[in-house]
């Protein structure tokens, strides 16, 4: 079972629909909340990284009798050092967006601590893609 | 502290009436950093916040609170409201500080 979703980048209206979304599906199928509430932290963070600081992108869901896996994909303009990115506290998210809460530094620290598995690849310049599974 | 005691209590306004309140609120926290309430929050508590927009909202459903407060008479964003309401998930302003909340809460 596959679902894909569109993050816009900057819209804070809609962002957490995904990531609603995602919770609401895994409800559906009778998912473990322990695990719900896992998959709910990681498309969480995943959307409003890509809201924050990309272009734009896409979420995916997929649900296998096995496993969850969410893969997030931006536009770019990807992360320069992913090391510092991964430290819980560093952001280099606006002013402006710290202001509404957002920026905390704790996004990529949270999907890695929720997810069985995390792979975080991205160049410079160019696009930033996560892939996070969680075993059923 | 039962979340009806609260909407009743004389220093709080329920934003969100359309929305039955039942059960019993077990913990409070007061951050104002998302992803932290993200980490950290747990099914059934009040979170207070001086977070006015709607992504508090899509917060406090994912991770099932009981309730957001926002304190020192902060008003919600229209939006944020409409989504609260959507997403039921109630609402409360009060003109108590963060720490005369804390102290509702331990009197209680």
């Amino acid at each position: 079972m596959k679902f894909e979703y569109t993050i816009t980048t900057q819209n804070f209206t809609t962002a957490g629909e995904a990531s609603s979304n995602t919770k609401k599906t895994l409800k559906l199928l009778g998912i473990d909340s322990k695990i719900i509430r896992r998959a709910a932290i990681m498309a969480y963070e995943a959307e409003m990284n890509i809201a924050i600081h990309s272009r734009g992108g896409k979420i995916q869901l997929e649900i296998e009798a096995h496993r969850i896996t969410i893969v997030a994909e931006d536009q770019g303009p990807g992360i320069a050092d992913i090391d510092l990115a991964m430290k819980e506290g560093y952001s280099t998210a606006s002013h402006e967006i710290r202001e509404m809460g957002f920026g905390a530094g704790m996004g990529l620290p949270n999907m890695k601590r929720c997810a069985d598995s995390f792979d975080i690849s991205s160049t410079p310049g160019g696009k930033t893609r996560v892939v996070m599974t969680l075993n059923l | 502290m039962q979340l009806s005691d609260l909407i009743h209590h004389p220093d709080f306004d329920y934003l969100t009436p359309q929305l039955a309140v039942t059960g019993d609120i077990p913990h409070v926290r007061s951050c104002d950093l998302l992803s932290w309430v993200m980490a950290k929050g747990q099914k059934g508590e009040a979170w207070v916040t001086v977070q006015t927009h709607s992504n508090i909202v899509a917060v406090a459903s994912l991770l099932e609170l009981g309730c957001i407060i926002l304190p020192e008479s902060l008003q919600p964003d229209e939006e944020t409201l409409q989504k609260a309401l959507s997403s039921e998930v109630p609402l409360l302003s009060t003109s108590l500080d963060t720490y005369g909340i804390m102290q509702l809460f331990f009197q209680t």
